[in-house]
């Protein structure tokens, strides 16, 4: 059964560092502290490294949709990215994915000045679409996000919106796309219930699409409902790799202690 | 952890293995120059409008809005008007002093902006690089063509001002189209270059003021060029001499002005200007290229 199953995403060994530059601890803040540092060659307190994932290693085969579970600050975002190519693994490890996996997470940054409009049109090129796609798409994308439907908002900056509706209308974004690996980072948390219930919908269709989806979420619902596998990581380390409901229990028993 | 993801294969063949056999990348893999020229080529219209992006975001909060590309370069030459030609009268030996200033202050402009916001290209960016995926180099390309918008409506200025100062029409106007072009490679080569050494050593950008300012007066933009001839000799006046901002802003001088005294002969400008541009360009070019994976990290 093994050899029928075509990986899309390995994980060997794959370490996450990424530096923080203006974390300041206390008594670090003056002139003469930051040049005896300098002198002494101590390594500088506002540069700190965080070492976010450490040492994970997993398969993921077509057609899988997996979920990424643990406390705040585990390493599930870091990870996300470290698999979608947009923070580097470090060297001893690597990541190899099936075609470009695509992160879709509430975080992608668009630009606030700009109309709701306009970043659809941004987004999508960012995606690596063509000028008459995004054209042919702009509309479906504004309908699906619902902004809309309480006046024109799609032509006002996007600094005017609710934060649900900048996350609707970012997570429309990036669904708009077909993708080989589909990375979705705590996106179907936000909106209301009528706007989840789309999205979870969305995501199904996404799936069947695409090869494989990673699902980082706190819903336990939501991962219930679209993941049969789920993978758990705390503290950057994977702490159990299988079935949903066995994890979930675990996970559970963990989280009441 | 591993061990439950080795098991699954039931081969035992080593992880690297399948995913050659599978055909899977490395998600840490450079692409190669060719490669990445590629898709840098299918992303134009992405750099091309986070770059109209960004100007309507910059100037989109202003009453005025898109009128203050053509204000800001009027002021600028009017600032340097006041001081330079009515209080101080640093006319000294050139005929058209304001044309001449007001070409220096615009050709040097447009290579200053493009330097301090392309060293931080990477590390204002660091949300967009983090989140989606597209070749790097969009951001430094993105920020000279916000750049190039700008100087157009400078060179507008320039033209209106070179023109009222009693300058006729010749044909050498025309010598400013690839006199830009040189200098727009120049900058993007210095932009792409800037912006990596940037992302890994953040106090740069509290440098660029000064070093921005030492290469100003080194480029005879606020004098006439004859202050360096006249008193530097040997190998500082050939420093002075190859600065590739001093060579851009003496062709303009050199294309819109008629009795203009050059720091060298046209052809020695035009070769320089050349060289600067294919030398900065690609180095900067590559040199970006290398560090292309390594840019989200922060």
């Amino acid at each position: 059964m093994a050899e029928e199953r075509v990986p899309t995403i390995i994980a060997h060994n794959a370490h996450v560092v990424y530096r923080i530059v203006g974390a300041t601890t206390p008594g670090s803040g003056s002139p003469l502290a930051s040049f005896k540092r300098l002198v002494t060659g101590t390594k500088s307190a506002a540069i700190r490294e965080v070492h976010a994932v450490k040492g994970v290693s997993f398969i993921a085969y077509r057609g899988e949709a997996i979920g990424l579970i643990g406390s705040n600050g585990s390493g599930k975002s870091t990870l996300l990215r470290a698999i979608a190519g947009l923070i580097p693994v470090e060297r001893g490890g690597a990541i190899y994915a099936a075609g470009q996996p695509s992160l879709l997470g509430v975080n992608a940054a668009l630009m606030n000045d700009l109309s709701g409009e306009r970043n659809v049109v941004l987004g999508c090129l960012a995606m690596g679409m063509t000028p008459a796609e995004v054209k042919a798409k702009t509309k479906d994308i504004i309908d699906f996000s619902g902004i809309n439907e309480r006046g024109d908002f799609s032509s006002l900056p996007m600094r005017t919106y609710s934060s649900g509706m900048g996350a609707r209308l970012r997570f429309s974004i990036a669904a708009a796309k077909k993708h080989d690996v589909l990375l979705i980072d705590e996106a179907l948390a936000t909106g209301d219930a009528k706007f989840r219930r789309r999205s979870e919908q969305r995501v199904r269709d996404l799936r069947e699409e695409a090869g494989t989806v990673f699902l980082v979420s706190h819903s336990e619902q939501s991962i219930r409902d679209t993941c049969e596998r789920t993978i758990w990581l705390e503290s950057g380390v994977i702490r159990a790799d299988g079935p949903t409901e066995d994890v979930m229990q675990e996970y559970e028993a963990y989280m009441r202690k | 952890m591993s061990q439950t993801a080795v098991a699954r294969t039931d081969t035992g063949e080593s992880l690297k293995e399948l995913a050659h056999r599978h055909g899977l990348s490395s998600a840490g893999a450079l692409p190669s120059l060719m490669a990445y020229t590629k898709q840098i080529w299918a992303y134009r219209h992405f750099i091309t409008s986070y770059a109209n992006a960004r100007v309507s975001s910059s100037l989109g909060t202003t009453h005025l809005g898109m009128f203050w590309q053509v204000l800001t370069p009027l002021f600028n030459a009017a600032v340097y008007y006041v001081i330079f030609g009515v209080i101080l009268n640093t006319k000294s030996g050139v005929g058209n002093f304001i044309a001449y200033l007001c070409t220096g202050v615009f050709i040097y402009g447009f290579t200053s902006a493009v330097v301090s916001a392309g060293v931080q290209s990477i590390t204002s960016n660091l949300g967009l690089i983090r989140a989606l995926h597209f070749p790097r180099a969009s951001l430094p390309i993105s920020i000279v063509l916000v750049e190039v918008r700008n100087l157009m409506a400078s060179m507008l200025v320039l033209i209106a001002i070179v023109l009222i100062t009693g300058e006729p029409i010749t044909l050498e106007w025309l010598l400013m189209v690839p006199a830009l072009l040189l200098q727009t490679i120049f900058n993007a080569g210095l932009a792409m270059f800037g912006a990596r050494v940037g992302s890994k050593l953040i106090d740069v950008k509290n440098l660029i003021p000064f070093i921005m300012r030492i290469w100003m007066y080194g480029s005879a933009v606020l004098y006439p060029v004859q202050r360096f001839t006249d008193h530097l000799q040997g190998w500082k006046l050939h420093l002075v001499l190859a600065n590739p901002l001093l060579v851009y802003i003496e062709l303009m001088r050199h294309a819109l002005m008629e009795n203009v005294k050059l720091a060298g002969s046209p052809r020695l400008l035009w070769t320089e200007a050349v060289a600067w541009a294919a030398v900065v360009g690609i180095i900067g070019y590559i040199f970006f290229w290398r560090g292309e994976k390594g840019y989200g990290r922060g």
